[in-house]
């Protein structure tokens, strides 16, 4: 399933991750993931929330800079061999992952995870043929 | 010794005759053959005819930086490219450069200033001089080569960069006097520390300008290299180094007034304020043909002082400038104009406003450094941290060819950077230099 993410620029100073986090519960949005690439200078936030839009909408007015990127949310059974099995999927089908971060799930005995393929439906398409993707909104946002 | 004694130790009366003989001249055939100073002369309602000497030079219509952009490349030359053998250019307010030539007797002229220095410091046709200015463009090393040969000195052509070889060739080659900038000065000194071959130096001599510095720099470079170091000044739109210098008794720089005429005004007012006021210096080049200017806005904030000097010179001497009426920035011997930062971010924004940002100079072990924080938005940010670091990499590559010089980038947060009513301070400079 294509998902929303948000990507959010943090510079490399202290306080600057917990003024986001902060921002974002002032605003009642749950974050269901969150994974952090850095440089020195600078990282890149990605967070996956219940409400994307009342987050970007919040964070923006926050003065940060944020921007809403779509990714696949792929869900596979909790148990050894899930992840690399759906990741087999994508590369068997040639397609190259940018990145890849886990994801807390709300059903039981699956687990999530979120892939940045270079070609997004392919990729979800692909998955889904495979059986993986089957994920209710529910489980992502709340609607 | 005195190089030129006829010139340099002629009496204040005299040397005014010939400055408004030398005035009236340039004036005179400027007015022909330069139009932006005939523009501004009509403006005025003066003819060359106003101007009988010196006592008039107040009289006559300033001349601006901005002039040599606007008539970029050749429009204030004033003799025909024919005659002009040698240009050199350094940059501007914006992206342009700016460009003046000399005439075969504006390059003598120069050498000879260049050599009155040297000879103040009894460097003679034995000694061996080290050029470390870089060489092209930029009057730094053809200034200090000129000046070398002209004392029939054996010049090594070294230009700057690559340290260890310059100090091997310090050392093979007996190096006697070393011309460079004053923060390189001090980093070869500390480098020939590390490689333990200060004993094997023959320098006597340092001859560094083209930034500014402290005399604490100054006693640091002395033991360093176990030379005498002396301060140098000038500035391409006039000639490039050696407008003035210091002589042996070090205390101010001799402007050489046969060749320049100094004042000193009122940045605000344009005003010409008392002897010995501070503010900004103003020059007149009387014996200039190719590239000639009629009372230029240095932007240099200095003092002269006209008291007689204990080496019998009698040319005015400069105090080291203390500051800017602009906004520039020397950092690491460049010229550089918060202005060339701005454009060069409106250009890789891809938006019509530039994006905010803060120049951040200091000096860290001598050396300068030069930060450049920018404000990251919506249109440069991207998912993906390659992009975000091409961006960075974009900006540091076009403000290096922009400038001439390296920055440090770094985008931060957006509204970070402080701004004091309503606008943000665009320029933090950390240095301690006077």
């Amino acid at each position: 399933m294509i998902i929303k993410q948000l990507s959010v620029f943090v510079e490399n100073k202290k306080g600057k991750l917990a003024s986001i986090t902060e921002t974002l519960a002032n605003n009642d949005v749950d974050i269901s993931s969150l994974a952090l690439a850095d440089t020195t200078d600078f990282g890149v936030l990605r967070i996956i929330v219940d409400k994307p839009d009342v987050a970007y909408r919040a964070l923006t007015e926050a003065g940060v800079v944020v921007k809403i990127t779509d990714v696949v949310a792929v869900a596979m059974d909790d148990v050894p061999g899930g992840v690399s099995g759906a990741l087999n999927v994508v590369s068997e089908n040639n397609i190259n992952i940018e990145y890849v971060y886990a994801c807390v799930g709300k059903t039981q005995g699956k687990a999530l995870m979120v892939i940045k393929p270079e070609e997004l439906e392919r990729a979800e398409a692909v998955l889904y043929q495979a059986g993986y993707g089957k994920i209710s909104p529910a489980d992502i946002y709340r609607i | 010794m005195i190089l030129n004694p006829q010139m340099e130790c002629m009496p204040r009366e005299e040397i005014k005759k010939l400055q408004s003989e030398r005035l009236v001249w340039q004036v005179k055939r400027m007015y022909e053959k330069v139009e932006c100073f005939r523009n501004r002369m009509d403006e005025k309602g003066l003819k060359p005819e106003d101007i009988h000497g010196v006592e008039d030079l107040s009289k006559l219509p300033f001349s601006y930086k901005s002039d040599l952009r606007d008539y970029y490349p050749y429009g204030l030359f004033a003799e025909p490219l024919s005659d002009i053998v040698r240009v050199h250019a350094s940059s501007g307010t914006t992206g342009k450069r700016i460009v003046v030539g000399y005439t075969e007797n504006d390059l003598k002229i120069w050498a000879e200033c260049f050599a009155r220095m040297l000879a103040a410091f009894d460097v003679t046709k034995e000694d061996i001089i080290q050029v470390s200015y870089g060489y092209g463009l930029f009057t730094g090393g053809l200034g200090a080569h000129g000046g070398g040969e002209y004392m029939g000195c054996t010049v090594i052509p070294m230009s700057s960069g690559n340290t260890q070889l310059q100090i091997q060739t310090m050392v093979d080659f007996g190096a006697t006097v070393l011309c460079c900038t004053p923060s390189y000065a001090l980093y070869l000194g500390e480098e020939v520390e590390k490689m333990g071959v200060k004993d094997q130096l023959k320098l006597k001599v340092g001859i560094f300008g083209a930034e500014p510095w402290t005399e604490s720099m100054r006693k640091e470079i002395e033991a360093k290299l176990g030379l005498k170091a002396c301060d140098i000044y000038g500035l391409s739109e006039i000639l490039g180094p050696g407008v003035s210098g210091e002589c042996e008794y070090q205390e101010g720089m001799h402007v050489w007034e046969d060749h320049f005429i100094p004042e000193i005004i009122d940045p605000d007012t344009g005003e010409v304020l008392p002897e010995g006021s501070t503010g900004e210096l103003v020059f007149t080049t009387i014996t200039k043909e190719g590239f000639p200017l009629i009372r230029y806005r240095t932007r240099d904030i200095c003092s002269l002082n006209y008291e007689p000097c204990k080496c019998g010179r009698t040319h005015v001497r400069m105090r080291k400038p203390t500051g800017r009426s602009d906004d520039m920035l020397i950092i690491r011997g460049v010229n550089v104009f918060p202005s060339q930062v701005e454009e060069v971010l409106l250009k890789v924004s891809g938006d019509s406003i530039t994006p905010n940002y803060q120049i951040v100079v200091d000096r860290v072990n001598n050396n300068d450094t030069f930060d450049v924080n920018v404000e990251m938005s919506e249109k440069l940010f991207a998912d993906d941290v390659k992009s975000v670091e091409r961006v960075e990499g974009m900006i540091t590559e076009k403000l290096r060819s922009a400038l001439g010089i390296g920055a440090k980038v770094h985008l931060v947060n957006p509204n970070t950077i402080k701004r004091s009513e309503g606008k943000a301070k665009r320029v933090i400079d950390n240095r301690k230099l006077v």
